[in-house]
């Protein structure tokens, strides 16, 4: 079993390229820099708090972002200081493998369509209803499930074309995370995921595939990361939340949705943000992880690294805004802090995490 | 032996220099040399085979998983479900078959006529800048034909081409099933003609240079026995040289099989059995390029890895196939005479 799991590891290495091996190889180098590996999503924004950072206290940080699956593995092979991933650990998970999670930025989905005639934010739509036209059930336009949501659009009997995300993604995760949770249906009969059995549609790869599908494809929806959308100006829907309202995909509704979260009670900040309480809260919300070892063999790089997070935190909200993520609210910051005393030990059973 | 080294090459030098031509002729490097060189080159054509072994038992080991959960029965599964843990390679083994399988029906007759009328019938003028052309075809990267297939051709062929298709050849009876559905741009049609053109060069670049290496005494002679430009090319270039022809085929074949950027930007990814050509559908190396990176199910991953030994054997399967073709060709040549 371990020569097995010897060559998958081998295997994954060979095959994701040379900046993995890298990332591995470059660990026992000088102390100076730091290195983790996983999501691709907060990659922008850990490359830009890395450069700061960097010129700010002269430690560096080598993130590669060789996706979700890539980081769980290299932190599970110690390769890398600390893990990203878009999907957060099942509790679960996390004891067994003996890791520790915390959210850093705030992301989500957000509808884009091609209608003619339809402007950004004029469509509007229910978690019900994208369920239904996802699954294949809502076919055309004027579909009653749609029109009665819109009734001063005159929609077409144009049939829906679906598109969604060919390459696993945290994205598709939130996506099919939130449909899970405001259809039976689709729970059961499709199930949340990076990647996922999708009934219908078309696949394509990255934001900008499903973007330019969508732009292509008359008639379609397609779902894409909330910076995408507001960079792009693409024509996104509104999406009725938990409270009933009709909100539009901007910061303020996605720090909504941030701020309604309970993060207190949720065990090992097992928290997705989607169908989230919140008069403004956007539905449809997530936030990207950082995964990092409980008990730590190099507490000095361990250090280094909450320095590093702790500094984003506290500095790193108006860069974060820049590249259109939503910086975590500070009393969940709080809760994190408190997280890294309480968890985080040396060797010795030192915690690591003092002021 | 190192140190004898400098010494017998300037003795050997020395003797060259003063060699004079006639004379009995020397072994121009002490044979211990010959005895090196023979075993290094040796050794290189062993590390292909020895790297070869490696891929296909990384490749089993890493499958292993899958293999003993499905045996089989992973081929003709048409499941594709990261989420419940069950899969199958039917669906991205038929879209890698298909539209390899158009890429060759447009590819080789295309190629096949403009290396003949770079060999044959181009004037002298055209004939080096039209060749230039075509090996710098080969040369752009797949992802360029992935992104111009995406943002140029499709949007193309789905207002003017596809429309017109399924109108014309959506309602013949049986081939009709092939040709139905909504245009949407995308799907293995669309896949296949964008192979189509990048296997082009390939088999274009390799036919011109084979039919140029045909004596012109045979050529004059069947055109002095009053053979058309075409009866020349059909009984005396192409028998000539069938062995690089197939050679040139199967290099676009590979090529094909094999392509993922390209064929990911325009297949439509989806994992559903579709008969039709227009319906979007997935190919094995665009599936393993879309879903490696965050496959984190060890079942998943297994599955993706006998997706990549499938692959393997396809590609082996048609070198096979076509060294079969060549000797029987060959045999056949031997009973005619």
């Amino acid at each position: 079993m371990d020569r097995q799991q010897e060559t998958l590891k081998m295997l994954r290495r060979l095959m994701s390229a040379a900046a993995l091996a890298a990332a591995s190889a470059a660990t026992p180098a000088l102390a100076a820099d730091l290195t983790g590996a996983g999501a691709t999503f907060p990659y922008p924004i850990y490359a830009k708090w890395a450069d700061a950072y960097r010129k700010e206290t002269g430690v560096g940080l080598n993130y590669q972002s060789i996706g979700s699956g890539g980081g769980i593995k290299q932190i599970n092979a110690r390769t890398v200081d600390f893990g990203a991933s878009d999907m957060p650990l099942k509790p679960e998970e996390l004891d067994k493998s003996g890791l520790l999670q915390f959210p850093t930025v705030i992301g989500g989905d957000v509808p884009v369509v091609n209608l003619k005639g339809v402007a950004p934010g004029q469509l509007k739509l229910t978690g019900e209803a994208l369920a239904d036209i996802y699954l294949g059930k809502v076919k055309r336009w004027n579909d009653p499930a749609i029109a009665n949501l819109n009734p001063g659009l005159n929609l077409p009997a144009t049939a829906i074309s679906v598109v969604h995300r060919s390459d696993g993604s945290g994205t598709t995760f939130i996506w099919t995370n939130y449909l899970s949770k405001v259809s039976a249906e689709w729970k059961s009969k499709v199930g949340e995921g990076t990647s996922v059995n999708w009934p219908t549609g078309v696949g394509g790869k990255g934001n900008e595939g499903v973007a330019s599908y969508v732009q292509r494809i008359a008639g379609s929806i397609g779902y894409v990361e909330y910076a995408y959308v507001k960079q792009n100006k693409m024509a996104y829907a509104l999406v009725r939340n938990r409270e009933g309202q009709f909100v539009a995909p901007n910061a303020e509704a996605f720090q909504a949705a941030a701020a309604g979260a309970d993060w207190q009670k949720a065990p090992a900040m097992y928290l997705i943000l989607t169908d989230a309480p919140g008069k403004n809260a956007w539905p449809i919300a997530g936030a990207t992880f950082i995964l990092m070892r409980k008990t730590q063999d190099k507490p000095q790089n361990a250090r280094e690294v909450l320095k590093f997070f702790s500094w984003a935190y506290s500095k790193g909200d108006a860069m974060a805004e820049q590249l259109d993520y939503v910086p975590m609210p500070d009393k969940v910051v709080d809760l994190i802090q408190a997280s890294w005393k309480r968890q985080l030990k040396d060797g010795s059973g030192k915690p690591i995490y003092a002021n | 032996m190192s140190a004898v080294l400098p010494i017998s090459e300037s003795a050997n030098v020395e003797e060259l220099a003063s060699a004079t031509p006639p004379g009995p002729r020397r072994l121009r490097h002490a044979p211990w040399m010959e005895a090196a060189f023979e075993h290094l080159t040796r050794l290189f054509a062993l590390l292909v085979f020895s790297l070869l072994a490696a891929i296909l038992v990384s490749l089993v080991l890493g499958s292993r998983l899958s293999l003993e959960k499905y045996g089989l029965g992973f081929l003709a599964s048409a499941a594709w479900d990261p989420v419940q843990e069950d899969f199958g390679a039917l669906v991205p083994i038929y879209g890698t078959l298909a539209t390899s399988l158009i890429a060759m029906l447009i590819g080789i007759p295309v190629s096949f006529g403009i290396a003949l009328f770079l060999t044959e019938l181009a004037p002298a003028w055209l004939k080096r800048p039209l060749g230039t052309a075509i090996e710098l075809l080969a040369a752009i990267p797949s992802i360029i034909y992935g992104m111009w297939g995406l943002f140029v051709f499709t949007p193309i062929f789905q207002a003017h081409l596809q429309p017109a298709l399924v109108d014309s050849l959506g309602s013949i009876p049986g081939l009709g099933a092939l040709f139905e559905g909504p245009p949407l741009g995308i799907g293995m049609l669309t896949a296949g003609l964008i192979l189509s053109i990048m296997v082009i060069p390939f088999i274009t670049a390799v036919m011109r240079d084979v039919f140029e290496l045909v004596p012109p005494l045979l050529k004059e002679s069947a055109y002095g026995l009053g053979a058309t430009t075409w009866e020349v090319v059909w009984r005396v270039v192409l028998p000539y040289t069938k062995v690089g022809v197939i050679g040139g085929v199967m290099l676009g074949l590979g090529r094909a099989l094999g392509e993922t950027m390209a064929v990911t930007f325009v297949i439509g990814n989806a994992h559903q059995l579709a008969v039709s050509l227009m319906a979007p559908g997935n190919s094995i190396a665009s599936a393993l390029a879309n879903e490696f990176t965050e496959a984190v199910g060890d079942l998943y991953f297994s599955a993706l890895i006998e997706l990549g030994l499938i692959l393997f054997l396809i590609t082996t399967i048609v070198l096979a196939l076509s060294k079969l073709l060549l000797m029987q060709l060959a045999r056949r040549e031997g009973a005619r005479t």
